[in-house]
């Protein structure tokens, strides 16, 4: 019975198999919506009764803050934390800052502020750990260029037409370019914005499309010698900015209210115009 | 004049006929455990719970239609480049391993010369030598720069004629010396030796590994994607990303298997031709 071992093995490999095949994980249950509560000024149980207490990083950076003072209601996370505290019944003066790191400020446990602004996008697995508002804000791709390039002080898509765009592969960028710049020069992909910025520099590129905080990023401290060309209409599903909330706050229906008002009459788009698009030179590219 | 017939002994004819039982018993032997074992797998896979999760992102045949004309796009370009690439790798493999086969004290720089380039391209990985090129040498701003797409290109030929070159020195030199001195005393130059008696019987005897090579050069051709060109591979990365399926990638791979196995077939083709010729048959 010399064949018995090989029998035995094939029997095993296959028993094997199935057990590997028999293990995979199945899906999990999708959670459940809160609940909604009063939102006024006496009745919202904030960290301080009658104040409110908004978190940010240290430094704040333009142009989401002017001058690193939150106080000044300059800048456009400034602008959006003074409308929504205007909303919810607060006085400019009931508004109180104080400041924490982007890191501590999504990491589980107990929280030193009602709410904290500072450019958090919403993510799954995110509000696994902190609670996140409706979005004050969503991300616009942007095209930058160096000062040189002849696509820099352009005002509209049109004339962007004839130009070497780039972006970083499998971003919302890069649909920026195919579905709504749709250039006549095919667009050229890299593996990360590194790249793309190296290419950018040396001129391969006449410009290059990424989102509007990073636009913001380069043009500010990487590349000194670029500039923002402007902000191109919004396209595909975009990165969404929402103010951050201990995990299960009870101010968070007040706060997705108080934002969806602000979004529904327009002020948001408003203070886009105001502190984005014109204080911070990233005009609308038409 | 007629042929004796043949007329096998009894001990042959029962020889052939047990040959015949054994050819049957393991055709037989090897359609069963192939079957089997084919068997096996297809309930292994198809029966796991999640293979119906697997098949929708990973064989759907209606993301694989529309990312087919973007992939076939991309294809092109490695079309292209592989054959310019080879082409040039071919050419600049060979003149650096007769460079480094030249003999003489005087030659020495040259050889090793050549010799280092073998030594620093088969060593440098391939990416950073397409960074160095495509995202580093523009940087300098000359005049009349080449586009991304030669300077990758020139990258592959760079990094490809090192591995190249050492298989022709290797062809070169499995040329008996007894042959050269044969040419040499005939009262052929070296130069003439070189293109008459050793690297005819060298490029034969190395065909198959240079071909070996050629094949892998097909899959690396891509890598100039990091440049920013859109290839095969970049592009299925692209329409993945857009459908969150990996389809793509598969048509891609699909793809490269058909573009591989003319090449393939051709280099086993040569082996084959070149192992009859040496058995003399």
């Amino acid at each position: 019975m010399a064949k018995t071992p090989r029998i035995l093995a094939l029997g095993a490999a296959g028993t094997v198999l199935v057990a590997v095949a028999a293990c995979a994980p199945q899906d999990d249950p999708t959670p459940t919506p809160t609940t909604a509560a009063s939102c006024t000024k006496d009745t919202m149980p904030t960290r301080t009764a009658g104040k409110l207490t908004v978190a940010t990083d240290e430094p704040a950076y333009e142009p989401w803050f002017r001058d690193n003072k939150p106080d000044n209601g300059e800048g456009y996370e400034a602008a959006v934390a003074y409308a929504v505290a205007e909303k919810l019944g607060y006085a400019r003066e009931d508004v109180t800052w104080t400041r924490v790191k982007f890191d501590s400020a999504i990491a589980p446990g107990p929280k030193s502020f009602d709410f904290d602004i500072n450019q958090f996008s919403i993510s799954e697995e995110r509000k696994q750990a902190v609670d996140f508002s409706a979005p004050y804000y969503l991300v616009r791709q942007t095209v930058i260029s160096l000062k040189s390039s002849k696509i820099a002080g352009k005002k509209s898509l049109a004339d962007l037409k004839d130009a070497t765009l780039g972006a970083q592969v499998g971003t919302t960028s890069y649909q920026a370019i195919t579905d709504v710049i749709k250039p006549t020069r095919k667009p050229q992909v890299f593996n990360n914005n590194d790249d793309a910025k190296k290419a950018l520099q040396n001129g391969q590129l006449d410009g290059l499309v990424v989102d509007l905080p990073t636009a913001f990023y380069m043009t500010g401290a990487e590349l000194t010698d670029a500039t923002i060309v402007g902000q191109v209409p919004q396209v595909g599903a975009p990165e969404a900015f929402g103010l951050l909330l201990d995990k299960d706050s009870p101010l968070t229906p007040c706060l997705n209210a108080a934002v969806g008002q602000l979004d529904k009459a327009g002020t948001l788009k408003e203070l886009q115009q105001k502190w984005l698009a014109q204080a911070a030179g990233a005009p609308e590219l038409t | 004049m007629s042929l004796p017939v043949h007329n096998p002994s009894a001990a042959q004819q029962r020889r052939t006929a047990y040959r015949r039982r054994q050819t049957v018993r393991s055709v037989l032997v090897a359609a069963t455990s192939t079957a089997a074992l084919g068997t096996l797998l297809a309930i292994a896979v198809t029966g796991a719970p999640g293979w119906d999760r697997v098949r929708r992102s990973f064989l759907n045949p209606e993301i694989a239609r529309d990312a087919l004309p973007e992939v076939l796009d991309g294809l092109r370009l490695n079309l292209w480049l592989l054959l310019c690439c080879a082409a040039g790798s071919l050419l600049l493999g060979l003149l650096i391993a007769l460079l480094r086969t030249l003999r003489g004290p005087v030659f020495f720089p040259v050889r090793a010369l050549a010799t280092s380039y073998t030594y620093t391209f088969r060593g440098l990985p391939l990416i950073i030598v397409i960074y160095v090129l495509t995202l580093g040498v523009p940087g300098l701003r000359l005049q009349g720069m080449p586009s991304v797409l030669v300077l990758g290109g020139l990258a592959l030929v760079l990094t490809y004629s090192g591995y190249l070159a050492e298989v022709f020195r290797a062809g070169i030199e499995s040329v008996h010396p007894s042959q050269l001195a044969a040419a040499r005393s005939l009262g052929l130059t070296y130069r003439q030796t070189m293109r008459h008696v050793v690297l005819p019987q060298a490029v034969r005897r190395v065909a198959p590994p240079l071909l070996n090579d050629v094949v892998a050069l097909q899959k690396d051709v891509g890598l100039v994607s990091l440049a920013g060109p859109i290839d095969a591979v970049r592009a299925a990365q692209i329409a993945t990303a857009q459908h969150f399926n990996y389809t793509p990638y598969i048509v891609a791979g699909v793809l490269f298997v058909l573009l591989a196995i003319p090449l393939i077939a051709v280099t086993d083709w040569v082996t084959l031709r070149a192992a009859r010729r040496q058995s003399g048959g």
